[in-house]
């Protein structure tokens, strides 16, 4: 029976995609048999990020109205075995995204993966609402800055009052700091919030710290998860996090600014 | 630290604790208000603005309902602006204002 795990945010442009495909792509290499699912419908990017766009011929509202059947509308991923793409419609509205549709293909996912990843939009109107009702555990993506701290809290009073988990009186979602775009050296100066800043406010533990890095930008532009970038701090920071999910015990790393040469010492401060 | 240390140090920014420190606040206060707020709140201010309406023409913005939970205690407070003119007209004719 598979876990299901929401990627949410609230705000919009700190990650959730990005993270949703690395995170989908790190489970399927360690093994595990996983989808992704697009939840942003009328604004579909997961296969651009994933680099399977033109692959795309049914989706997620196709299967939902019967349209298609998942086996027509999965894109089996072509670089990582296990792993499969479930776009999200591009001309449809958000309101195609029913409670019964979305749970019956679902519970249909469940009999064959591990893992479903729900990359939600961002909001909190349906799609969103959608994405994150059925969640077991939820990754909250969030940047060192106030609109999208704010705007996570607000998330998770609705992952503990909105949720399937919280309506049944279940144990409730499990929630998973992912601290993005962090830059360690503008946090160490007192310009940035630091990791503790953000979990002392929000209060949920901390699943990995991706550092700003310019390796973001160049494999979306390639339709590659950056997580397949090895070499790329945030690509190991991905991994890092995958395994820290998988219940591996790691130290965070990225969080502090690097060792400083004799001459930035000299001119740059302590 | 050094004579160079003062020269070439950038003066640190405080920008980051006044970010915390705002946060801290809102989210406070968001949490408050959608944690603690009772449901009973509206029903129970409804009905205030139909006793009060008996005796004052009011209208739903005149009435203020808030609930604080300060230290386990908690305090209901309740906030009916009359209108001047319409209190006058209660003052003048008291035998009108217990219909």
């Amino acid at each position: 029976m598979a876990t299901v795990i929401v990627v949410t945010s609230g705000k919009g442009g700190v990650g959730k995609t990005t993270t949703s495909a690395s995170f989908a792509t790190g489970l399927a290499q360690r093994g595990y048999r996983t989808v992704v699912i697009d939840f942003d419908v009328g604004l579909r990017n997961l296969d651009l990020i994933m680099g399977c766009e033109r692959r795309v011929v049914y989706d997620f509202v196709n299967v939902i109205n019967n349209e298609a059947n998942l086996n027509q509308a999965l894109i089996r991923d072509k670089r990582v075995e296990n792993l499969y793409i479930l776009p999200a419609s591009q001309t449809r509205d958000k309101e195609a995204l029913t409670k019964e549709g979305v749970e019956r293909v679902l519970n249909e996912l469940r009999v064959g993966f591990d893992y479903i990843v729900c990359d939600s939009p961002a909001g909190i109107e349906r799609g969103a609402l959608m994405a994150l009702y059925f969640a077991d555990q939820a990754l909250v993506v969030t940047n060192p800055e106030v609109s999208s701290v704010r705007d996570s809290d607000r998330i998770l009073g609705i992952l503990a009052s909105r949720s399937l988990r919280a309506e049944q009186g279940d144990e409730p979602v499990k929630e998973h700091l992912v601290l993005a775009r962090y830059a360690p050296e503008r946090a160490d100066r007192g310009d940035m919030l630091s990791v503790d800043d953000v979990l002392e406010i929000l209060g949920i533990p901390l699943l990995g710290v991706i550092p700003e890095s310019q390796s973001v930008l160049q494999s979306s532009n390639a339709g590659v998860p950056v997580i397949l970038e090895d070499s790329s701090e945030a690509g190991a920071a991905y991994g890092d996090l995958v395994d820290r999910f998988l219940g591996k015990n790691l130290p965070h790393r990225f969080t502090s600014s690097q060792k400083k040469g004799f001459l930035q010492r000299l001119f740059g401060g302590s | 630290m050094g004579l160079l240390d003062s020269i070439f140090r950038t003066p640190p920014s405080k920008s980051a604790a006044l970010a915390k420190e705002r946060l801290q606040i809102i989210v406070t206060h968001e949490r408050g208000n959608r944690r603690n707020s009772p449901d009973y709140l509206p029903a129970l201010k409804k009905e205030l603005l139909e006793v009060v309406r008996k005796y004052v023409p009011i209208d739903q913005s005149q009435i203020k309902v808030h609930l604080d939970r300060e230290d386990g205690c908690e305090i209901l407070e309740l906030n009916i602006t009359l209108p001047e003119e319409e209190q006058r007209v209660v003052q003048q004719r008291p035998n009108d204002a217990g219909v």
